[in-house]
């Protein structure tokens, strides 16, 4: 996956040369994860800056070169490290547009290194997506697949909306043949990775490899589970959701970030509201428990796994 | 033993700065002694008879502007106003310094000096007013939205310089903020990331003494707001922010340094705010009558008129077209405020993304549905 970012990054930068990089340690080094890799050597140390350490001052300089006509891809080096940055994505990226009754856009693409799984110490596998999808103007998405990492990616940067593109950590290092002329779907649709019939887990991210392994393992106790990919909670893809638990009439969604006031509350509700005359049982919800990020050699009490997901299941299966 | 003691005695690394480094000696750098002035020293000579006049005309219509504002709230047709009055020697340099092709960066205060780069002036207003966020085209008239947040729009300017000199434009971006914006941490982001960039920035400092209630005192220990940017490798500049021509030429000065790529600079105006914080503010409890009657004196329209006709260089038809263009103005202002504003609710949907999401459009047609009802009711 991260060669899969690194080749969007570089496709882009060859095709629109208004795209600029730019973060802490993205020119030489190529990122703490060589996301950027090669990439100030093509393209030199103005379209793939060393910034200093201050992420309130990237952004907000990714602003002012957004008003002048620029496309900054900005990278934020780890989850917890983008909140300095707070200010100017709530108050100026994300309300550019509206204050200014639609005469300045603010294409910047914001990407984030977020979640856990891969033994990170403090501040290094949090979970924020709920943060930027409550603020309007935002588009965010996240990748679950080599090909959406490079397809979305790309959708990002031409966007003329500023989007937070989350990128699950620990699907970097994931790997599949990357065909980078085939289309992905759009930026705001969600995608069936897994059709079945028993109940649907509605996932996104870094929680999807997960949820389809639990998918194979419900094979054994005769559950046909589908498994649904959001890739974009702004916008939320609405129809696809409802329409796939309408046929299904159970659901589960699955994510990492913590669960009290988490995205997963936001979907419950949403399906219920349009799906509840075919609900066989309530919308569940499995997440991370609501604590900071736990210490590395105490995160797989944290993580949803296979078995919790499996536990759910079960619970929705009482009414037969 | 203390942890101290397990300090390494192992030879001085090699990644020390070399001859490359850090500036080794900050004195060009410093700020000026004493607060820059013109009027009153044999410099005014120096100056351009048209600017001078240029500048008096725009004071004396700016103060009007400030006046009608604030009695507008009083009626309660401007929800709130933070007049500038006696800091318009500031807000007209910080217009008359840039050209067409460059970019201001307003705090909320800076109305005049928006209005001073041509925008419309109620169009300047529609922030305080009410019924929109920024009533101008900020591309068409290279001015940025009013910024309430304090100093982040001072990233936002060391950008946009940045990427027009990227592009090979000779722009140069002015950021304005107050004495209090400049204790922010995203004021120190600007200045260090201006620096860095060698982008051509200009930032104004508007010391009035007062952030809301708090004075100076509070919030910095600095000699000067204009050493600060010292430490960040730039050259700091003090003027006396009520002289306009001082404050003129420094600005200039430093524009034509940014333009020239020689930089940012950091300019520290002394000036002082006449009336409370915005009119929702209570001033006696945080400062002496005296005090404020001392700034009159020093006022920034008083003392020009008084300079230029000691000069010979201001006479009475220039001062009375001057008070006949701010009340034709005033009169403008009650005129247009006078009338409501027209409001389209639905609007409320349009521009938050380029195009609406499922749920902006559903949330738009419930809100169509409810006007419907209510017309029809
Ligand atoms: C980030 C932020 N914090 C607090 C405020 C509330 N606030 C508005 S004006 C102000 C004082 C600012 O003082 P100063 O920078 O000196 O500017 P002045 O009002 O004197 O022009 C404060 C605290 C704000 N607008 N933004």
């Amino acid at each position: 996956m991260a060669q899969a970012l690194n080749a969007a990054l570089r496709d882009e930068m060859r095709a629109d040369p208004t795209v600029h990089l730019l973060g802490e340690d993205v020119g030489t080094l190529g990122g703490v994860f060589r996301i950027t890799d090669g990439l100030a050597a093509e393209f030199g140390a103005d379209r793939c800056l060393d910034t200093p350490l201050a992420e309130a001052g990237i952004l907000g300089t990714a602003v002012g070169m957004a008003m002048y006509g620029l496309r900054p891809v900005v990278e934020m080096q780890f989850d917890a490290f983008a909140y300095p940055a707070m200010e100017q994505l709530v108050s100026h990226v994300a309300k550019m547009r509206n204050r200014t009754a639609g005469k300045l856009a603010l294409p910047i693409t914001v990407r984030i290194p977020y979640g856990g799984g891969i033994g990170g110490v403090e501040h290094h596998s949090d979970s924020s997506e709920a943060y930027y999808a409550s603020t309007p103007g935002l588009h965010v998405v996240t990748p679950a697949t080599v090909a959406d990492a490079y397809g979305l990616l790309r959708a990002s940067i031409a966007s003329d909306d500023p989007v937070i593109f989350l990128e699950p950590k620990r699907l970097y290092w994931s790997k599949a043949e990357l065909d980078t002329t085939a289309a992905t779907e759009p930026i705001g649709r969600a995608v069936l990775r897994r059709a079945g019939r028993s109940a649907v887990l509605i996932t996104y991210g870094p929680s999807l490899p997960v949820c389809l392994e639990a998918a194979e393992a419900a094979k054994a106790e005769g559950w046909d589970l589908a498994v649904l990919d959001l890739r974009s909670l702004v916008p939320f893809d609405d129809a696809t959701v409802a329409e796939v638990v309408r046929s299904v009439g159970r659901a589960v969604v699955v994510h990492e970030s913590t669960g009290f006031g988490g995205v997963g509350a936001e979907i419950a509700a949403r399906v219920t509201e349009r799906c509840f005359h075919h609900l066989a049982a309530p919308v569940l919800r499995v997440t991370g428990f609501d604590i900071p990020y736990p210490p590395p050699m105490l995160e797989h009490h944290h993580l949803p796994g296979v078995d919790r997901i499996l536990d759910a299941v079960a619970k929705l299966q009482w009414e037969d | 033993m203390t942890v101290l003691d397990h300090r390494p005695t192992a030879p001085v690394p090699p990644w020390l700065p070399d001859a490359t480094g850090p500036r080794t000696d900050p004195a060009p750098l410093l700020p000026d002694d004493a607060p820059y002035r013109v009027l009153g020293t044999p410099k005014l000579a120096e100056h351009d008879p048209e600017l001078l006049r240029e500048l008096y005309h725009r004071l004396v219509v700016g103060r009007r502007y400030n006046q009608q504002a604030t009695t507008l709230t009083k009626q309660g047709r401007l929800a709130v106003y933070p007049s500038s009055t006696g800091q318009e020697a500031c807000e007209v340099a910080a217009a008359t310094v840039l050209r067409e092709e460059d970019w201001l960066f307003p705090s909320y205060r800076d109305t005049l000096a928006v209005v001073g780069r041509g925008v419309d002036p109620l169009a300047a207003l529609t922030l305080l007013r009410g019924n929109a966020h920024t009533g101008y085209d900020p591309v068409a008239t290279r001015t940025a939205p009013l910024c309430t947040p304090l100093a982040t729009q001072a990233p936002h300017a060391v950008g946009l310089a940045h990427a027009a000199r990227l592009r090979g434009d000779r722009v140069v971006a002015l950021a304005m903020l107050g004495d209090g914006g400049t204790s922010e941490g995203d004021f120190h982001e600007a200045l260090n990331f201006a620096a860095v960039l060698n982008a051509p920035v200009v930032f104004l400092v508007q010391n009035n003494g007062y952030a809301i209630s708090v004075p100076l005192t509070k919030q910095s220990a600095a000699p000067t707001l204009a050493h600060k940017a010292v430490g960040y490798g730039m050259p700091g500049r003090l003027v006396d922010g009520n002289d306009a021509v001082a404050v003129h030429q420094v600005l200039a000065e430093a524009v034509e340094r940014a333009r020239t790529g020689g930089g940012p600079t950091l300019v520290e105006a002394l000036t002082y705010r006449l009336e409370a914080h915005t009119n929702a503010d209570d001033a006696t409890r945080y400062r002496v009558s005296e005090e404020v009657e001392a700034w009159r004196e020093h006022d920034p329209v008083s003392l020009l008129e008084r300079h230029l006709r000691a000069a010979g260089l201001l006479d009475d038809a220039a001062v009375a077209r001057a008070a006949e263009d701010a009340e034709a103005l005033a009169a403008t202002m009650r005129a247009e405020f006078h009338a409501e504003p027209e409001l389209d609710a639905l609007s409320l949907f349009q521009h938050v993304y380029a195009e609406p999401t499922p749920q902006l459009r559903e949330q738009a047609e419930q809100l169509a549905a409810e006007l419907a009802a209510e017309a029809g009711a």
